[in-house]
């Protein structure tokens, strides 16, 4: 078996730039691999041409993630790390700029996972985004039982309950004030501007959260 | 003839040598010397903290004054380095607590540094003076304060963009009220407010002090009160430069300002109100660098300025400044050497302001001083690139940024091969250069042959094949760092030039067509390096061994295999007992030929 010599080999594994195997050599602007981290690539809602390119052989060692086929990436798209801003002043800078959006970097973990993330709140416009991109970025979190909001329905006690009683997992976020909450318990405008950072945990283990989260929507409602 | 040359007399002249690089090279001449150079060396500069290890640098150096560590890559800086990589200070820290009791200076960059490190460096080292904390992160407020506490002779704590979890600001009243030694002090990274009263306490009993930057909770009506205690100020960094349109307040900053006879750097200026603007012009005549770089002053408002600062020598602005504004610029201060033009809305693909080429081009033709460029931008042409290498041989720095990914001319759309080209042909003493925009193998073809003092080459979405990795590592002499994304480099030009990845510093690759095979190779052929795979899929193992990995770093070590390396990164095995390393006979020629 040779390596990297033949990039038929690793089409599987990477979309090449201009697709097809061959590298062209163009003069003008060519499609590139796209390396858009997919995690967060919430324009790609069409995951049918990602299946192609997923390597057979390692389906069995859990989810390959698969670069995109070349094309020109819509605007809206965040290649990560590019432009190269450092994000210590991407953070700063933005929020200077008091009307529009701005970065709102949080870190995200989840229990078992072996790695953190970052992510700009501020790149979403309601929960449901929010956690269509969690459950990109960490493959065992899904939000199936929340309903076509895409949040826990706070208004029913027992079916918030019954989640806090399983073992799926349930995204909480640390305050302004330091305190861990549910997410999905406050307007989502207010939810960007006082969360410091997220983690997704067990339902089970959110259970102490819910008294204080549960408390909190009602003194709300 | 014996050996006559007293120690003592060879220790003198070494100490005239300040140049790592020069004591290197005298260590080398003989064991003798080696011994007194080893001795007498008490700067420190380790450009890796994973190249060497603690207990190594002890031994060969004793008695070790002033050390300087980097830890994390470059592009570590763009998030493209997942949290949890590694760079972590706490070995350095006791180990040098225990052999180096008269350490006076730390200075480290992208590392991390907890509570715990801070305290311990408060408490180990009686002589502390100096802690600059560059892009670091891990600790808070509390470390500071442990450090402000106990350490009697500081003169220098610096923070620059470090991440600190700001717990509250009372650190600094931590400093005893007989410390007077600082000189230079920088928390303009920190979010919470600091007590003032400790700070004005604070800046007013240290006559030396030369430096302060303040954080951005500083309001500007308090400005007054601190610069009049401290009008000996050389570098000065403003608050929130901001506050309601009152005569009064503007006439105490301008007063204040001008009482600072001494002031030759001026940053801070978050959230600028433009009237306030004037009442730092008492200053601009002696001004010799100034960062505005989270300013949001407009052209017009921002060439006043300018045009008022003949001595200006260092310039990092957002692109509101414009071409209108650079060429003021040109107009205004023919010492300038360095600029740096950064984008405002970076994530636009649309222009926002009225910054193209035209520019940097001015610049480049007005300013016979420039060496050293950082350029955002959204379009370049090889004209534009041509008339700037030709206008600035001298040029030792150009990074230059195209907003959108492999952007070609705009005015021809071909590749920016011949204008990156002209610039490393004509730039003899080009040390940095990044690049960005369409290009293909043709630009790497010029760098090879004419980049011969280049250290540092940053390379993205860039090339069209192996060809082009292979004219970087086998032509340019000098090169040190290379960090290279998105590129469809791969296992060929990679092998073909191990040997030479062990005359650098490090090799970072993301995003490229390198092959776990391929890491395992070289790791088995190059002992001296570390190769480091970083995959968040899993291990590579559990994929076919023609499969990329995500993201590389190669570097040069004497320390082995780290251990601090969290579950998305491997270190390859250099143990070639291995017979599966040769993977085809192919493969084997390649390294035959290296």
């Amino acid at each position: 078996m040779e390596i990297g010599m033949n990039f038929k080999e690793t089409e599987l594994c990477l979309g090449l730039p201009g697709g097809g195997g061959d590298i062209s050599k163009t003069s003008g602007k060519r499609g590139f691999a796209e390396t858009v981290d997919l995690k967060l690539n919430l324009l790609h809602s069409d995951d049918s041409d990602l299946k192609e390119n997923v390597d057979n052989s390692s389906s069995a060692a859990g989810e390959a993630v698969p670069l995109k086929d070349p094309v020109k990436p819509p605007a809206k798209a965040q290649v990560v790390g590019w432009p190269p801003v450092r994000s210590f002043r991407k953070n700063v800078m933005a929020k200077q700029k008091s009307e529009e959006a701005t970065a709102a970097f949080v870190k995200v973990s989840m229990d078992g996972a072996p790695y953190l993330r970052k992510v700009d709140l501020r790149m979403y416009q309601s929960y449901k985004e929010l956690s269509d991109a969690l459950a990109k970025m960490f493959s065992s979190f899904t939000m199936g039982k929340y309903g076509s909001q895409g949040m826990i329905d706070f208004m029913n006690e027992g079916k918030l309950m019954d989640l806090l009683n399983s073992s799926e997992y349930v995204p909480s976020y640390e305050d302004k004030d330091g305190d861990w909450m549910l997410v999905g318990d406050v307007p989502w405008e207010m939810f960007v501007e006082s969360c410091k950072r997220l983690r997704i945990m067990k339902g089970s283990e959110a259970i102490g959260l819910a008294p204080r989260a549960v408390e909190k929507c009602k003194s709300r409602c | 003839m014996a050996y006559s040359f007293p120690e003592e007399v060879l220790e003198l002249v070494l100490s005239f040598l300040r140049s790592d690089r020069d004591r290197n090279a005298v260590s080398l001449v003989c064991w003798s010397w080696y011994e007194i150079e080893r001795w007498c060396r008490h700067r420190l500069f380790i450009g890796n903290c994973y190249a060497v290890s603690p207990e190594i640098v002890i031994r060969r150096f004793p008695e070790v004054r002033a050390v300087e560590m980097k830890g994390k890559p470059h592009f570590a800086d763009f998030n493209l380095v997942p949290e949890g990589w590694g760079g972590y200070v706490q070995p350095w820290i006791r180990a040098m607590a225990a052999s180096y009791p008269s350490l006076e200076e730390i200075r480290l960059k992208r590392m991390v540094v907890t509570d715990e490190s801070l305290d311990l460096i408060a408490r180990s080292f009686k002589y502390f003076k100096v802690l600059v904390l560059s892009s670091c992160e891990g600790f808070t407020t509390d470390g500071l304060a442990s450090i402000a506490a106990n350490c009697r002779n500081l003169r220098e704590i610096d923070l620059r963009e470090s991440e600190v979890e700001d717990l509250s600001g009372h650190w600094l009243s931590h400093f005893p009220d007989n410390c007077t030694s600082l000189v230079s002090l920088n928390m303009s990274c920190l979010g919470s407010e600091v007590s003032f009263p400790a700070l004005e306490r604070l800046v007013g009993r240290c006559p030396s002090l030369r430096t302060l930057q303040l954080n951005r909770a500083v309001p500007l009506e308090k400005l007054p009160n601190l610069l009049h205690r401290a009008p000996q100020l050389v570098e000065f960094g403003t608050g929130a430069y901001s506050a309601e349109i009152r005569p009064d307040i503007y006439s105490n900053v301008a007063e204040a300002f001008s009482v600072c006879k001494q002031l030759r750097g001026l940053s801070g200026f978050w959230d600028v109100v433009p009237a306030y603007i004037p009442a730092m012009y008492s200053a601009c005549a002696g001004i010799t660098s100034l960062d505005l770089i989270y300013a949001a002053i407009q052209s017009p408002d921002l060439v006043k300025l300018i045009s008022l600062c003949p001595r200006l020598q260092c310039l990092w602005v957002l692109d509101y400044i414009e071409d209108a504004g650079l060429e003021a610029l040109a107009a205004s201060c023919k010492d300038l050497q360095e600029l740096r033009v950064f984008p405002s809305d970076p994530f636009e693909a649309e222009a926002n302001v009225a910054l193209t080429e035209q520019g940097l081009v001015s610049v480049s033709e007005g300013c016979p001083k420039l060496q050293s460029v950082l350029y955002f931008c959204r379009q370049m042409s090889n004209a534009a690139l041509i008339t700037i290498a030709r206008n600035r041989p001298e040029m030792v720095r150009f990074r230059l940024c195209i907003i959108e990914p492999q952007a070609p001319d705009y005015l021809t759309l071909e590749p920016l091969d011949t204008g990156f080209g002209a610039i490393v042909e004509n730039c003899k003493q080009l040390r940095r250069l990044s690049m960005s925009g369409l290009l293909t193998d043709r630009v790497f073809e010029y760098i090879g042959k004419h980049a011969k003092k280049l250290e540092m080459l940053s390379i993205a979405f860039a090339g069209d094949s192996d060809m082009g990795l292979d004219h970087v590592l086998s032509g340019c002499d000098s090169l040190r760092k290379l960090e290279i994304r998105d590129c469809p480099f791969g296992d060929k030009a990679l092998l073909a030039n191990a040997a030479k990845l062990e005359t650098m510093r490090s090799l970072w690759m993301s995003s490229c067509l390198v092959s776990y095979g391929a890491c395992k190779l070289l790791a088995q052929k190059m002992p001296r390096l570390n190769v480091e795979v970083i995959d968040e899929r899993g291990h590579p193992n559990s994929r076919p061994e023609t499969c990329p990995v995500e993201k590389l770093y190669i570097y040069r070590t004497v320390a082995g295999r780290r251990v601090d390396m969290p579950d998305f990164i491997w270190t390859m095995d250099k143990d070639a007992g291995n017979p599966e390393a040769f993977v085809s006979n192919g493969a084997v020629e390649m390294v035959g030929d290296a």
